[in-house]
C-alpha cells in the first residue's frame, strides 16, 4: 500500500456500486455487532470496565516514556533484544537485518496491522526473502494481492466464491465450494511453511512493561505457531500497545475479546516473555521486539487528539459505524479503516495526505458508544477537521473547497447581523422560485446543492419565517387567555 | 411543578434554530402552542440567528466562536430575568441544543469568563421533549392524532444529550395513535449537516437503509425531534413517492385535544 493521497469520496462511491461487497458488509457488521452487544451485556459492570480501561490507557500514554524504558529493560532481562524504529523504513530495515543475520530465506507471519503499516511484505520480497501470511484471512488477501479491509477480519470483502476461485487459480487445486475444504487446503499449505520458515513475525495486542511479555490473541492457532516454531521470533509493536502491569491484562483481555468478536476469551491467548529458556523444551532461540513509532509520538504531542493512542484495535467502532457499513475498509485508503481509520490515518500519514477522512463521518457518535476505552471520536474528528481547515489542505475537490470557504464567510456575516439575516431570508425565498415544485419542495438545485437534490427533495424556504410570525402568535395567545 | 404551572411562573425563551425559522416555522409555532397550553409563558428574542453548528462541524472553529459569542450575548438576557419567574431556554432540536450545552464548552474552554456564561446558559437550556418531561414532569400533553407512528432517534440528541426516552413517553401518551419501534431506530439517517452534500453517495446509502427500516416498521408517520434528520428522511420519501409522512414531535404534540 503506497502513501498516495486518500481519495475517500472517489473510492467510497466505487465501493457503493459493489453489491456483493455491500451485502457482505451488512452481514458481517450485523453479526459482530450482535455478538458484542450480547457479550458486553453479560458483564454487569461493562461501562465501569470501559472507564477503567480508559483510565489505565490514559495513564500509560501520559507516561509512555517511562513505561517504554521499563518495557525495554524487562525484555532484555528475559533474554530478548529490543530495537527502536522511528519510521516504516527503519522498521523494515531492522527486521530484514535480523533475517539476514539469521540467514533466513523464508518467513511466516501472523496477523499484524503494524506490519501492514510499514509494508513489511514488500520489503521482504525486495530483499529476496519469501514471506507467507498464516492467518487465513491475511493468507487470502496475500494470494489476491490486496489489503485488509477490516482490522480483525481482513478478508470480509471477499465472498466464498471469490475465495474458491482464488484458491483454485493460485494454489492449483480444484474449485472447492465448501469453507471447510478451503480451510483444509490452506492449512495443508501453511503447515509446511511453518516447518520450513527460519523466522516468525508477529504483532502484539499488548506489551506488558513490568514483565516484557508480549500478548497475542487469536482464534486460529497460527500466531502461536508463528511465534514458537521458527528459531527467530520478531514482534513488531506500536509504542501505544503498552500496558503497565501484568495484572492489567485481565481487564484488557476481557474488553478486547468481548468488543472484537463477542467472545468471552479468544481461542488462543499467547503470553511470550523472551526467547526459549534453558529449561524449556522448545521455542525460538532469539526474540526481538521492534518498537514502532511511525508518527505515534506526533499524536502523543497533541493534547486534543492524544486519546487516539488509547485504541486496542478491537474493530468495534468499524462494526457500529453506519459509514463503514456502507463503504467498507478500502475506501479509507490506508491501513486502518472505519472511525479509528478516520482519526489515525490522517495523523499517521500526515493530514495533507488524508484531508477527507476527518469528514468521512456524520459525527453520529455510535463508535464512541462501543469503544472499550471510550475514545471520544467526534471530538477528535472535529479537532482534525479544524486542522484541515487551518492548513487549507481542503478536500480532493477544489470546486467544493472554494464554495465552502466562501459559503462559511458569507454565512458568518449574515448570522452576525440580524437585519442581514432577515434580508437574506427574504431574498432566498424569492430566489428559490424557479425550482419550486407542486409538492412543496425543490427538486433540482444548482451545484453544490445539487449534491442534495440529485436524490432527495429539498424543503422550500417558508414565505413567513418564524420571526415574522411571532408577533401574530403572541397576540393570538394573549387573546386566547383573555377569552378564558 | 403543577403548582408552578398553575401560578404561571415558568417562562420559556424559544431558541427556534435557523433551520426551523427559515424552512419549518410551523414547528416553532407548535412549540409555543404546546407550552402555552401547559401554562408556560413563552418569549422569543428576535435578535437570535444561528448557534454556529454547521460551521463548527465543518472545522471553522474561529468563525464559529464569533457567532457563538453573539448567541451568548443574545441569550444572556435570559439570565438577568427578574427572580419571580423560573426561566428556561427551550429548543426544538436535539442537535442545536447539544451545540449549546456540549460543544460551546469545548469551543470556549480557554476563555474562563465566557465559559462561565456558557455554563449558566447551558444549565437553563433544554431540548423541547426533555423540557416537557424532565423539567415540567409532563408526559401527556393531551394531544390526539390518528396514525401509526415510529420514532427516529437523532444522533446528537441521543448520544450528546442522552435524550431518547422522553420523546417516546410523550408519543405513547398521544391519544389515538399506535406506536411501533423501527429496526435500527438509533442508526444515523445520513444527514450529518454538510456531510450530506460532502459525500452525497455515502449519505444517501445510509438514508436508503433508514428508509427501509421505516417502511418495514409499518408506520405511516415518522416522528423525530430534529428537522435536519426529518428534511433528509422526508426528502427521500417524497422523491420516491413513498406515502409516509415526517413530523416534528412538537407538531404531533400540538395536534388536537386540550390540556386536561
Amino acid at each position: 500500500m503506497s502513501f498516495e493521497k486518500v481519495a475517500f469520496e472517489k473510492d467510497s462511491s466505487r465501493a457503493l456500486k459493489d453489491k456483493k461487497l455491500r451485502k457482505a458488509l451488512v452481514s458481517v457488521t450485523d453479526r459482530f455487532r450482535a455478538a458484542r452487544e450480547r457479550a458486553s451485556a453479560q458483564v454487569g459492570d461493562w461501562n465501569e470496565l470501559r472507564t477503567r480501561g480508559r483510565e489505565i490507557k490514559k495513564e500509560t500514554i501520559e507516561n509512555l516514556d517511562k513505561y517504554l524504558i521499563m518495557l525495554e529493560e524487562s525484555v532484555k532481562r528475559a533474554g530478548g533484544e529490543v530495537h527502536w524504529a522511528g519510521d516504516a523504513a527503519e522498521a523494515c530495515e531492522t527486521i530484514i537485518g535480523i533475517a539476514r543475520d539469521g540467514e533466513v530465506s523464508s518467513v511466516v507471519k501472523s496477523k499484524s496491522m503494524a506490519t501492514e503499516e510499514i509494508e513489511l511484505n514488500s520489503a521482504f520480497e525486495r530483499a529476496g526473502i519469501k514471506v507467507v501470511e498464516t492467518d487465513l484471512g491475511e493468507y487470502i488477501i496475500q494470494l489476491a494481492g490486496e489489503h485488509p479491509s477490516h482490522i480483525i477480519a481482513p478478508a470480509i470483502h471477499k465472498t466464498k466464491d471469490d475465495i474458491s476461485l482464488l484458491f483454485s487459480e493460485k494454489l492449483g487445486i480444484p474449485y472447492y465450494a465448501e469453507p471447510e475444504e478451503l480451510t483444509k487446503a490452506a492449512r495443508e499449505r501453511l503447515r509446511s511453511e511453518f516447518l520450513s520458515a527460519g523466522m516468525g513475525v508477529s504483532g502484539a495486542n499488548f506489551a506488558v512493561a513490568e514483565t516484557g511479555t508480549i500478548v497475542i490473541v487469536e482464534n486460529e492457532g497460527n500466531a502461536r505457531l508463528t511465534t514458537t516454531v521458527p528459531k527467530i521470533h520478531v514482534a513488531l509493536v506500536g509504542i501505544e500497545k503498552l500496558v503497565p502491569r501484568y495484572q492489567d491484562l485481565s481487564l484488557f483481555l476481557t474488553l478486547l475479546a468481548r468488543s472484537a468478536t463477542g467472545q468471552k476469551s479468544s481461542t488462543y491467548v499467547s503470553f511470550t516473555t523472551g526467547p526459549k529458556r534453558d529449561t524449556d523444551t522448545d521455542g525460538p532461540k532469539e526474540f526481538h521486539l521492534v518498537l514502532l513509532d511511525n508518527g505515534r509520538s506526533a499524536i502523543l504531542s497533541s493534547e486534543e487528539t492524544r486519546e487516539s493512542l488509547y485504541c486496542i484495535r478491537c474493530g468495534a467502532c468499524l462494526n457500529n459505524c453506519p459509514v463503514y457499513r456502507q463503504v467498507g475498509g478500502h475506501s479509507y485508503g490506508w491501513v486502518y479503516s472505519g472511525p479509528i481509520g478516520a482519526i489515525i490515518n490522517p495523523q499517521l500519514m500526515g493530514i495533507d495526505k488524508a484531508p477527507e477522512l476527518p469528514f468521512a463521518s456524520s459525527l453520529c457518535g455510535a463508535c464512541r458508544d462501543v469503544c472499550p476505552v471510550k475514545i471520544d471520536f467526534p471530538k477528535v474528528l472535529l479537532d482534525l477537521r479544524k486542522q484541515v481547515v487551518d492548513k487549507k489542505s481542503g478536500t480532493n475537490r477544489v470546486g467544493w473547497h472554494l464554495f465552502e470557504i466562501l459559503g462559511i464567510k458569507f454565512w458568518r456575516i449574515v448570522v452576525e447581523h440580524r437585519s442581514l439575516y432577515e434580508a437574506a431570508n427574504k431574498i432566498a425565498y424569492y430566489l428559490q422560485t424557479p425550482w419550486k415544485k407542486g409538492n412543496g419542495n425543490l427538486d433540482s438545485l444548482p451545484y453544490p446543492l445539487s449534491r442534495w437534490t440529485n436524490e432527495r427533495d429539498f424543503p422550500q424556504i417558508a414565505k413567513k419565517p418564524f420571526h415574522k410570525r411571532w408577533i401574530r402568535i403572541k397576540r393570538e395567545l394573549g387573546e386566547g387567555k383573555n377569552k378564558t | 411543578m403543577q403548582n408552578k404551572l398553575e401560578k404561571n411562573v415558568i417562562k420559556a425563551y424559544i431558541f427556534v434554530t435557523c433551520l426551523v425559522d427559515t424552512f419549518f416555522p410551523e414547528v416553532g409555532e407548535s412549540v409555543v402552542r404546546v407550552l402555552d397550553r401547559l401554562g408556560v409563558e413563552t418569549e422569543f428574542l428576535e435578535d437570535q440567528t444561528c448557534c454556529g453548528q454547521p460551521a463548527f462541524n465543518s472545522g471553522y472553529q474561529d468563525d464559529v466562536r464569533v457567532v457563538a459569542e453573539r448567541f451568548l450575548k443574545v441569550f444572556e438576557r435570559v439570565l438577568n430575568e427578574g427572580s419571580e419567574k423560573e426561566v428556561y431556554i427551550v429548543c426544538p432540536s436535539g442537535s442545536c441544543t447539544s451545540m449549546v450545552k456540549v460543544f460551546y464548552q469545548e469551543l470556549f474552554h480557554n476563555n474562563l469568563s465566557l465559559l462561565n456564561i456558557v455554563k449558566k446558559i447551558s444549565a437553563r437550556t433544554f431540548e423541547f421533549t426533555d423540557f416537557l418531561v424532565n423539567v415540567l414532569n409532563i408526559t401527556d400533553v393531551g394531544a390526539e392524532y390518528g396514525g401509526v407512528l415510529t420514532y427516529h432517534d437523532s444522533c446528537h440528541m441521543l448520544r450528546e444529550l442522552g435524550v431518547g426516552d422522553t420523546p417516546r413517553e410523550l408519543i405513547r401518551s398521544v391519544k389515538g395513535i399506535e406506536f411501533t419501534e423501527m429496526e435500527m431506530h438509533d442508526a444515523c439517517c445520513g444527514f450529518g449537516g454538510t456531510f450530506s452534500v460532502k459525500f452525497p453517495d455515502v449519505s444517501v446509502s445510509m438514508l436508503d437503509e433508514k428508509i427501509d427500516c421505516i417502511t418495514k416498521s409499518g408506520a405511516d408517520t415518522v416522528v423525530s425531534a430534529d428537522m435536519g434528520c426529518l428534511m433528509n428522511i422526508g426528502g427521500a420519501l417524497s422523491r420516491r413517492k413513498i406515502p409516509i409522512k415526517v413530523m416534528h414531535i412538537a407538531d404531533l404534540l400540538a395536534k388536537g385535544g386540550k390540556v386536561s
